[in-house]
């Protein structure tokens, strides 16, 4: 079976989970008063979710036969190992780090150590280019986003701020 | 409308918008040049810069100027490293890029600035006569129709965003649906769908999502086929930017003709600047005298004027829908759509009675920012290209990082950013399988709106009896219907006659 199948067919047990929950459970603790109302919370989602599995079974059986041939796809997902994929999986997990120590360690250190460890996955070396620029664009994003937009970044790591 | 041009006239020309218009386009040509940032990412990425000026006019100056730089930007890039940012400006490398390699950088560079000029100031031209007529005929619809126009225009962008297969485009549609009904809406006072998580109780940001879905699979790419940031150029200097009498008068009809059909193409959801500028290109290389058919695809300066006008003009043309019905005909009026709902600006028919000084504002500043382009991106041209000699390796974590700051900026959450991750990596693998993602954030982006306009009609009718008592809701609702179904009647009746099996007509 093709990727876009199996696709069509998780899409499809997303869809029955979230059509279970629209007809089944969420009225449950619907108010009295509102029963009487023409439109209930899970009026729009029960229509969406019959569209959405009769459109994913549609996909999913290959009811709608394309009249072109399928045109050549920009990175065939079967030889995905040709690819740089174990780099795009380290920056991947790279980022979820990010996302997981921004706070801990502060805005300016975490990514300070983001822009350098991306580059060096990629398979940069001048460390000499490579830290100075990650500062530099460190500090002056720090500087737009508290300073000229004037949202809170928490700069430094969580055990030198104040009170925290 | 003389009134409104002058309220217009008088918002758009105060300094700080005129410094807008500057600094949008600017920013926008010099990000747009990159590879793997179009105008959707750039724009989302925006979003909580415009919302932090607070002026909503101003706002939107800045995010339309952005729009235009980074158009303008695709086409740069396409035409100096055949590396179009946008699928927009893939027919702008056909005949830009050989130009480019026979010395003519300069002069392809001024074709595609002069045309891009005119179809964009053609285009504000007809959205200013367009805009106001649809927007009266606006005036008359309920909650029902307006439910049923959204209804139709979901099964438009469903029916010709997808490349041939509507089923997973319209199934795309129905998931960025689905995704909208998650959180807390405006109109019933309980979470829905949240399974118990706290940062799902607001919903899905709709930054976030954009940039899951445009901005972090392109980057993906680039990090597993580095060929496609394929770059260094061919390092030699852009110069003599002018062109001739001669070639100024073959390309003028070129552009006039393609400057009104783009915008036509634009107007329709769905179709878009992509559409527009391919269909220009085949369209003007069949009507071109055969001696300069042959020069398409070698470096012809008709060849490069047509997709570059057609696509200017059909950004414009998506501003028709958006700012008179506040429907999004394509991922980028959408994101505009959601930062102006941000802004507390509601597009639609009222917009013009209510605020008419944001819309006349944006209208002047598309031919401000057209000017702004022409006069002052073009001589920069030679310096700002020199972007395009960053190496990679330094490139996609600096992309990787924007887009991780636009979602955390927005949310001021960390969590934001591991949702961001995760669905970043869904619409990888949907795009591995040629998915497309534009239909899920515009049914998402249009989600609430849907639902909204469905319930009062609901509540109005009593039940659905409002789609049997409107004939007007009942006629859209059945165009959308044929709108999904009608392709895959053609594609089966095409294979049927492929088959040798007699067809009656």
């Amino acid at each position: 079976m093709a990727l876009d199948r199996w696709i069509a067919l998780v899409i499809l047990m997303i869809c029955l989970a979230y059509g279970y929950a629209a007809f089944f459970t969420m009225d449950a603790g619907l108010a009295p008063f509102m029963k009487r109302n023409p439109i209930w919370p899970s009026t729009f989602p029960k229509i969406l979710s019959v569209l959405a599995v009769l459109t994913a079974l549609t996909v999913l059986l290959g009811l709608e036969k394309g009249a072109t041939e399928p045109k050549p796809m920009e990175i065939n997902y079967r030889r995905l190992t040709e690819y740089k994929l174990g780099q795009a999986l380290m920056l991947l997990a790279l980022m979820v780090a990010y996302a997981l120590l921004l706070r801990p360690f502060g805005f300016l250190l975490s990514t300070l150590a983001f822009l350098t460890i991306g580059s060096l996955i990629l398979g940069e070396r001048r460390l000499h280019i490579l830290l100075p620029v990650a500062a530099i664009a460190a500090g002056l994003v720090w500087y737009l986003v508290q300073v000229v937009l004037g949202i809170f970044l928490s700069p430094w790591p969580a055990f030198m701020a104040n009170g925290g | 409308m003389l009134e409104g041009l002058m309220i217009g006239l008088a918002t758009a020309f105060s300094l700080t918008n005129i410094l807008m218009v500057i600094g949008g386009c600017l920013i926008g040509t010099f990000i747009g040049m990159l590879p793997g940032l179009g105008p959707m990412s750039i724009i989302a990425i925006m979003i909580p810069v415009a919302i932090t000026i607070g002026d909503p006019s101003a706002a939107l100056i800045l995010l339309a100027g952005v729009y235009y730089g980074a158009i303008f930007g695709g086409s740069t890039s396409s035409i100096l490293i055949n590396a179009p940012g946008v699928a927009s400006t893939v027919a702008t490398s056909f005949d830009g890029y050989p130009l480019a390699r026979q010395g003519k950088a300069g002069k392809a560079l001024t074709v595609a600035a002069i045309a891009s000029f005119c179809g964009g100031t053609i285009g504000a031209i007809l959205l200013m006569v367009f805009a106001p007529a649809l927007a009266s005929v606006a005036l008359l619809f309920h909650s029902a129709e307006y439910f049923a126009l959204m209804v139709v225009g979901l099964s438009a962008i469903a029916a010709f965003a997808g490349s041939g297969q509507v089923g997973k485009a319209l199934l795309m549609t129905l998931l960025g649906l689905i995704m909208a009904t998650v959180g807390e809406g405006a109109l019933f006072n309980m979470p829905r769908f949240t399974m118990g998580v706290m940062d799902l109780q607001s919903g899905f940001g709709f930054i976030t999502l954009a940039m899951a879905m445009f901005a972090l699979p392109e980057a993906l790419y680039l990090v597993l086929d580095p060929s496609r940031s394929s770059q260094g150029g061919d390092g030699n200097a852009i110069k003599d930017l002018r062109i001739t009498r001669a070639e100024a008068k073959s390309i003028a009809p070129v552009i006039g003709r393609q400057s009104v059909q783009g915008f036509l193409i634009g107007v329709l959801p769905g179709a878009g600047a992509t559409i527009a500028s391919f269909l220009g290109y085949a369209v003007e290389r069949n009507i071109a005298p055969k001696a300069e058919q042959a020069e398409f695809g070698k470096g012809s300066l008709k060849g490069l004027a047509a997709p570059e006008s057609a696509n200017n003009a059909a950004c414009t043309g998506s501003f028709v829908p958006l700012l008179t019905l506040g429907i999004p005909g394509s991922g980028t009026t959408a994101i505009l759509l959601g930062a102006l709902i941000a802004l507390n600006v509601t597009p639609g028919p009222r917009l013009m009675v209510d605020d008419p000084q944001i819309f006349w504002a944006v209208i002047i500043s598309m031919y401000l920012g057209n000017l702004i382009l022409l006069v002052l991106n073009l001589p920069l041209i030679p310096y700002i290209a020199k972007i395009l000699t960053v190496p990679r390796t330094f490139l996609i974590p600096f992309i990787l990082f924007f887009t991780l700051m636009g979602a955390y900026i927005g949310q001021n959450n960390a969590t934001e950013l591991l949702i961001l991750v995760g669905l970043g990596l869904c619409a990888t693998v949907l795009r591995f399988a040629d998915y497309p993602l534009a239909p899920l954030l515009i049914g998402f982006i249009l989600g609430s709106m849907l639902e909204n306009n469905f319930a009062r009609a609901m509540q109005l009718y009593d039940g659905l009896g409002f789609i049997l008592e409107r004939p007007m809701t009942m006629g859209l609702l059945a165009l959308a219907v044929i709108l999904v179904l009608l392709p895959s009647y053609r594609a089966r009746r095409a294979r049927l006659r492929a088959e040798g099996v007699a067809d009656a007509d």
